[in-house]
């Protein structure tokens, strides 16, 4: 394997976006496609789409795009690479915090931070919520489904993937 | 306010294997986005974490850099058994999906064509988003239920600015949380 092989350069960039990923992964994903299909053309569009549908439709964190791309370049050890490159330098980083903000657990501070923190989270959770829908719902179909599931994982503590079979059967048959 | 842990008890504390199955079935069941199943599992069907304490370290997650589910697997894996937690947290959620990642990209790169996912992730997505616009409304319940005016306005304001005004999300997080920390602190004081 060279140094600049591109699988080497993928796990590097992967390495690199990890940290760029504040805030959660829609905001890496773009840079992730400019630099792997525009930049570096490893890929092409439709390979991309096709890779970020695949993300999408399997079950786990949707930025194992990653550990598709890592497995196009470089197989099975490029796929588990990349990911490694995506999660270890992060995981470290939040295990130092999370170990100094548990030690502060009873500090008079520390229980304003976790005071304000909430709110602000819960209104952002929401403005990713809406902003998902606008960018996933095209259709009033599309509305109606997610509003219906959201009311039937609110009231109901019934297992939401009966409704997600559901789902992807209507959109299989074209209906949203 | 400032809710007390729903694992504060030493019996309530999950031990390793519990922690790798939770997220182990977290990450299996989260099609189109992985948090609404952690707020699920935690919270609803095990009770290790309250409402609050399960935002606060949403928001812990959030603000640092990476995939937020894979923060939220450290931070809550670590407080429950130290590394070895965290280390147990992290691998249940990311073992059966990259396992099955790399099942699909073999067949991907055999078969070359994944376009007719697109009609089932239609449907999908629009599932997915609701699944998350429940989970914040019981995210957002204690809120309204114990008229928190000052959480209920901050809440909103972040709303306003990342949803309507485009603000990048971690840009609003860096500029509201001094702003609601230190408007608690004032009123906590």
């Amino acid at each position: 394997m060279r140094d600049d092989s591109p699988v080497n350069s993928f796990i590097l960039l992967s390495l690199i976006l990890s940290f760029a990923a504040v805030g959660g992964v829609n905001a890496v994903i773009p840079e992730l496609h400019r630099q792997v299909v525009e930049g570096h053309g490893w890929l092409n569009d439709r390979q991309f789409a096709d890779m970020f549908a695949i993300a999408n439709a399997s079950p786990g964190p949707n930025m194992l795009i990653v550990t598709l791309i890592g497995h196009s370049l470089g197989g099975v050890s490029g796929a588990i690479l990349a990911t490694l490159a995506l999660c270890t330098p992060t995981c470290l980083l939040t295990y130092a915090v999370g170990h100094l903000w548990e030690r502060f657990k009873d500090a008079p501070w520390r229980i304003a931070v976790q005071a304000g923190l909430i709110p602000v989270t819960v209104g952002l959770i929401a403005a990713s919520a809406y902003l998902l829908a606008r960018a996933a719902d095209h259709s009033v179909a599309a509305y109606a489904l997610t509003l219906s599931t959201a009311a039937f994982s609110y009231f109901t503590r019934l297992n939401p993937l009966w409704l997600m079979a559901v789902a992807a059967a209507l959109g299989y048959g074209g209906f949203i | 306010m400032a809710d007390s842990t729903a694992s504060g008890a030493p019996d309530s504390v999950p031990t390793l294997s519990q922690i790798f199955f939770a997220f182990f079935g977290i990450a299996i069941s989260g099609f189109g986005g992985v948090m609404p199943w952690a707020h699920r599992m935690l919270v609803e069907r095990k009770n290790w974490l309250s409402h609050e304490k399960f935002a606060e370290d949403v928001a812990l997650a959030q603000f640092l850099p990476g995939p937020n589910i894979i923060n939220l697997s450290i931070v809550v894996g670590s407080r429950w058994r130290g590394p070895a937690g965290a280390l147990a947290a992290c691998v249940g959620l990311m073992i059966a999906p990259v396992i099955l990642m790399i099942t699909f990209g073999e067949l991907y790169s055999r078969f070359g064509d994944a376009s007719w996912l697109n009609g089932p992730l239609e449907g999908l997505s629009a599932w997915a988003v609701g699944l998350i616009v429940a989970m914040t409304a019981k995210l957002a319940k204690p809120m309204f239920h114990g008229r928190r005016y000052m959480a209920i306005f901050f809440a909103a304001v972040a709303f306003v600015a990342v949803g309507f005004l485009r603000v990048p999300l971690w840009w609003a997080l860096i500029a509201l949380a001094p702003l609601s920390v230190a408007a608690f602190w004032w009123r906590l004081r």
